[in-house]
């Protein structure tokens, strides 16, 4: 197996804040071809009762990739980066992100299982404000490739 | 907040649909501005390495790029407050030869949304997005919850 099973469980504490700028989330709305006037434009954002421009649905992926990278470059992993591949994502928001966001992750091991020759590793960042306010949830499965696959 | 009044929806209304296309160019763009830098999704090479037919989009574009449809549907994307899928096929992303890389019209991914649920209570309703590249599916179970 490609992955150290005794990772099940491990959590690993948040680090530096991730801090959101609002020209990132034009960057990544732009990188995603998401066009809503919302993403872009202040006083739109404003209209709809957000504080700043408002993060695509999948902006998060940001935060929790950074946190998903400490597992990956944990030597205790094993884990092969270049045999990663991105089997399934969920975002669930408890609240909007928007610029000036100041966000930090926790990230949780949920699962880690044989799947023919590779493994699939079941990770949970819990996405809060500095202040500890939850903002969003995200799981990330990733299949590691076994050498034959 | 959506502009749809929640009691006009029905379960299996379509909400619409539309076209990305993503070309090599794309796919560096979604690198930077994600942090992905992971070489499958730029370099073909690598990624023919690793035993992929060549470089494919990440999971990741093809997901975020898909749910503008839902955003747009409910003219508000914090709308959107779930949001899921399972990533089933590789999108490939050809670089032909002779072509401009950076205006390369590239893989054209199709996607359909639909009224999949509804949640009175919860004043919820799930959007099933049917994404598919060349009329096969390349995410499954695409669902978005939408809070109204």
């Amino acid at each position: 197996m490609s992955i150290n099973p005794a990772l099940q469980g491990r959590t690993y504490p948040a680090g530096e804040p991730y801090v959101v700028g609002r020209e990132k989330i034009r960057e990544f709305a732009a990188a995603v071809k998401a066009s809503h006037r919302a993403h872009y434009d202040p006083a739109a954002a404003a209209e709809l009762g957000h504080a700043d421009v408002v993060a695509p649905p999948t902006f998060a992926i940001i935060v929790a990739q950074r946190a998903d990278a400490q597992l990956i470059q944990d030597p205790e992993s094993g884990i092969d980066f270049s045999r990663v591949v991105h089997a399934d994502q969920r975002f669930t928001h408890h609240r909007p992100i928007v610029a000036g966001d100041e966000l930090v992750a926790e990230l949780h091991v949920d699962q880690v299982r044989a799947m023919g020759g590779g493994a699939m590793i079941t990770t949970r960042a819990e996405i809060a404000t500095t202040a500890g306010d939850p903002v969003a949830t995200t799981v990330s499965s990733l299949l590691v490739r076994g050498e034959d696959q | 907040m959506p502009a749809i009044a929640f009691e006009t929806l029905e379960k299996g209304q379509s909400i619409g649909g539309t076209t990305v296309r993503v070309n090599r160019a794309d796919l560096v763009r979604y690198a930077g501005a994600s942090g992905d830098f992971n070489p499958i999704h730029w370099n073909q090479r690598f990624a023919e390495e690793v035993g992929l037919p060549g470089v494919i989009a990440h999971g990741m574009f093809t997901m975020g790029s898909a749910v503008q449809l839902v955003s747009d549907w409910a003219g508000d994307p914090a709308a959107v407050i779930d949001y899921q899928t399972r990533f089933t096929k590789p999108v490939p992303v050809q670089d032909p030869a002779g072509s401009n890389p950076s205006d390369y019209a590239g893989t054209e991914i199709g996607i359909e949304g639909t009224i999949g649920a509804l949640d009175a209570e919860a004043r919820t309703a799930r959007v099933d997005l049917t994404v598919t590249v060349e009329g096969q599916k390349v995410l499954v179970k695409a669902q978005a919850l939408v809070q109204f």
